[in-house]
């Protein structure tokens, strides 16, 4: 069996187009962490991991609904309670309150619960408790960790490359985080740690496919006459020549991610969403913002022999 | 060949005989973050250091008293106590309280057996009393004295179980209330052996539970002569075939406590090249410890932990606000510095808190677990159609291959004892579509090559050499992020990256060497212009 073979697509002329279609994504993840910051007071809805707090989950045995629950919870000032998948579980956040240890908190919400609906008739599944302070350095961890494997990530290339391989290919990966995060606050998705490791994930397959389609051009390159081609017929060729790997790649990537998403449960149900989302925006960027990105920025600062930005913009020839 | 066989046993091996163990986001469990209570910030970093790996120690003796299965207790960055405990099974609560427990450190008096071993009888029959005759049989502890009648003994090493006692225990028993069958039961004094030490008791280390048991009661306490109590040494010693532990006989009243302790170091005396530990005392305590010194040259003295005897040095001399114990020739250094770390540990200057608590219980672990295996033989099952499909004979090598690359993952995994959590199965997916990615990448490359005319064995060399840059350039960029992730990141994202990192070079392996070592096979004795399924 064959997909896409000897294609003959005008990647790079659809560029435009591609431009238009991230750029209108970009504002709306710009837009949709705006709104939040006015609605919800930070960019992400980031979950205890982050904020600090407690999370309890409760699973019952009687007959519950969040109404239910939250009247429990002392109605009107009840922290926040949200059902956790289709079954009769509950998740409720409460933030710890200044001088109140992190066990208490845990503790009353059991006791409120055990007045309402009678001790023994739910189960506490899950409990996490995280100080603030914990929380803060996370974010900042998880920031400086995207921020190095970046500048190592362009080190690498740039020696095994050149310097505007390792560019693009870094452009092409913030855009896809940047895309994924816009997602995440447009639908107010909990921010966990599984969430980090799923963005973390992103960044590596989006990455992965980039590669393998420098190498391709890389390739070309190397072959006799390639400075006199035009550079993006040859980086439309390379596309195209690694579209049926790309395709298959992502594919059964794809497959993977859906078994688990239909049949893996609630617990990884949300982490399954973005890494699903994060293949289909690394795919869709390693061909429509990768490549472009490699061309733009050798027509507006040349060739660039081993890293030297040339000032004067020369003729094109990747 | 010979050589992927080698690896994959080997991984097949470490997978099968150590088991891969579940993240307690998977299997429920509690993890626990413990820092130094320090909220004006008054302390060193080195203080809190220090003050960590002292919690470290007790937390860690702690925890072997609370049975749980491979416990981890670790230090983070400097300041930080991560402890894991896997499958407490309801006993949170208990499990956090004794973490949390402030350490409490005694000194007290080894008392000789005598009038312990006089009281004996007192304590069989308290517990008879306490919990009938048919329970303590159930226990299996229905020893009578015409059963037994040697009930201490000397029992390390030799059979000679008839060795001098001066304690005169046995006539003790033995005389009184022979008629009454009902009360001649001994359910303690029978797990009893005489020490080797002076004061202490060895029990064999499977009746501990059941004299643990018998020691919690209330009955057999007041049982126990005027201000003398039991408890427990720390270590297990074995003598002969069998491992026992020590039960001391100590002094009810502590006469000195830890907070009376400033500091303790271990080091070493130059001149007998001996291990021993140096301590300083406060000067109250330097009064009390001197005063009660003098008073028992000769005698030993038990150092108490949380109610367990972690070490009873014999008295030399009368000691001041400073002394030392000596470990003995031989003795090496960490157990000086353990000591030292004991001796301190009773004297922590703040408070530790728990600053993040995560507990699942193990009704949601073993959802997820079942969940996750269906979905992750449905999604491997997808894999392999798919590659089968679309490359027939080369998809079925493929697939052959990452079923090798799976036994590497998991062997490599449960080799360096890593848990799989959340976090870790997106490592794997990731590298596991980078495991299809390269022999996607190197099938193509050999379609490309057939498709250029190449004979069979040329378009397969060809297709592996060229689709090796872009194997390489992918696998280390994906290499260089997950390092960094590991350095810079918490537990959650450290799982992520360790099964990220074994994954890649699992696929590395599988893709470079062990799909070509099947393809080799597969064409070998193929001429040049027989057609080849991919």
């Amino acid at each position: 069996m064959r997909l896409f073979e000897s294609a003959q697509y005008k990647f790079i002329e659809a560029r435009r187009k591609a431009y238009v279609i991230s750029g209108i994504a970009l504002l709306a993840t710009f837009a949709a962490m705006a709104f939040n910051i006015v609605s919800i007071g930070s960019w992400l809805n980031y979950g205890v991991d982050f904020t600090g707090g407690s999370l309890v989950q409760v699973r019952f045995d009687v007959e519950a609904n969040d109404a239910s629950v939250r009247a429990a919870l002392g109605g009107a000032d009840s922290p926040p309670v949200t059902r956790f998948g289709d079954e009769n579980e509950f998740v409720i956040r409460a933030p710890i309150v200044e001088g109140q240890t992190i066990n208490e908190v845990a503790a009353d919400i059991e006791a409120q619960l055990a007045a309402a609906f009678g001790a023994g008739s739910f189960d506490i599944v899950r409990q996490e408790l995280v100080g603030a302070k914990v929380g803060n350095e996370l974010q900042l961890k998880a920031l400086y960790a995207i921020l190095f494997s970046f500048v190592l990530t362009l080190m690498y290339l740039a020696i095994r490359f050149e310097l505007r391989f390792g560019m693009a290919a870094v452009i092409a990966t913030m855009h896809d985080i940047l895309l994924t995060l816009g997602f995440l606050a447009l639908f107010r998705f909990e921010i966990a740690l599984p969430t980090v490791a799923a963005i973390l994930t992103i960044l590596g397959y989006s990455l992965n496919d980039t590669i393998v389609v420098f190498d391709r051009i890389r390739e070309h390159l190397h072959e006799k006459g390639a400075r006199k081609r035009d550079p993006i017929d040859l980086v439309n060729q390379s596309i195209n020549e690694t579209l049926p790997r790309t395709i298959l790649t992502s594919g059964t990537t794809l497959a993977v991610l859906i078994a688990l998403l239909v049949l893996g449960g609630v617990v990884i149900r949300d982490f399954t969403i973005v890494l699903i989302l994060g293949v289909i925006i690394g795919t869709y960027s390693s061909i429509f913002v990768a490549s472009p990105a490699l061309i733009e920025i050798q027509n507006r600062y040349g060739l660039g022999k081993s890293g030297e930005k040339k000032p004067k913009p020369q003729p094109a020839t990747v | 060949m010979i050589a992927v066989l080698i690896v994959t046993a080997t991984a097949g091996w470490q997978l099968y005989s150590k088991g891969l163990s579940l993240g307690l986001d998977l299997q429920g469990g509690m993890h626990l973050v413990l820092e130094v209570d320090d909220p004006e910030g008054t302390m060193t970093l080195e203080a809190k250091s220090d003050m960590i790996d002292r919690v470290q120690r007790i937390i860690g003796t702690r925890i072997d008293e609370f049975g749980v299965v491979e416990p981890l207790i670790q230090k983070v960055g400097r300041d930080r106590l991560i402890v894991e405990l896997a499958g407490l099974g309801g006993e949170e609560e208990r499990a956090k309280e004794i973490v949390q427990r402030n350490a409490f450190l005694e000194f007290k008096l080894v008392l000789p057996l005598v009038d312990m071993t006089a009281a004996l009888p007192r304590i069989d029959r308290a517990i008879v009393a306490a919990l009938g005759v048919d329970s303590i049989r159930a226990l299996g502890r229905d020893v009578v004295v015409a059963e037994q009648p040697e009930i201490v003994g000397l029992i390390f090493g030799n059979a000679d179980s008839t060795s001098a006692d001066s304690t005169g225990v046995s006539d003790t028993t033995i005389a009184e209330e022979e008629d009454d069958p009902e009360t001649n039961l001994q359910p303690f004094s029978s797990l009893l052996n005489q020490g080797d030490i002076e004061g202490t008791y060895l029990i064999a280390v499977e009746d501990v539970p059941v004299a643990e048991l018998f020691l919690a009661m209330d009955e057999v306490t007041r049982a126990f002569p005027r201000d003398e109590t039991l408890q427990w040494g720390s270590d297990i010693v074995g003598r002969g075939a069998r491992n026992y532990q020590y039960l001391y006989v100590l002094s009810e009243e502590a006469f000195l406590t830890g907070d009376l302790l400033n500091d303790a170091t271990a080091g070493r005396d130059p001149q007998f090249n001996q291990s021993q530990v140096q301590f300083e005392l406060s000067r109250a305590g330097g009064r009390l410890f001197s005063q009660f010194t003098g008073q028992h040259v000769g005698d030993y003295l038990a150092i108490v932990l949380d109610g367990n005897v972690m070490s009873a040095p014999v008295i030399r001399d009368r000691i001041g606000a400073r002394g030392q114990i000596e470990m003995g020739a031989g003795t090496p250094l960490e157990e000086a510095a353990d000591l030292a770390l004991v001796l301190r540990a009773g004297a922590l200057p703040a408070p530790i808190v728990i600053i993040e608590e995560r507990t699942v219980g193990p009704s949601l672990g073993q959802d997820s677990i079942d969940q996750g295996r269906v979905a992750g033989m449905v999604g491997m099952f997808l894999v392999v159609i798919i590659m089968m499909t679309y490359y027939r004979m080369a998809g079925v090598l493929a697939v052959a291959a990452l079923g090798v690359y799976s036994v590497l993952v998991l062997g490599g995994l449960a080799g360096l004892g890593a848990n799989l959590t959340v976090p870790g199965i997106a490592g794997l997916i990731l590298s596991v579509g980078m495991a299809v990615d390269a022999n996607v990448l190197i099938f193509e490359r050999i379609r490309e090559e057939l498709t250029a005319g190449r004979a069979t064995r040329t378009a397969v060399d060809e297709g592996f050499a060229n689709a090796m840059s872009a194997i390489v350039d992918a696998n280390i960029t994906t290499l260089i992020t997950a390092v960094i992730l590991y350095q810079f990141g918490t537990s959650a994202v450290k799982g992520f990256a360790v099964t990220l990192s074994i994954g890649i070079a699992a696929s590395f392996f599988s893709a470079l060497f062990v799909t070509r070592t099947f393809f080799l096979v597969y064409i070998q004795g193929k001429k040049a212009s027989d057609p080849i399924s991919i």
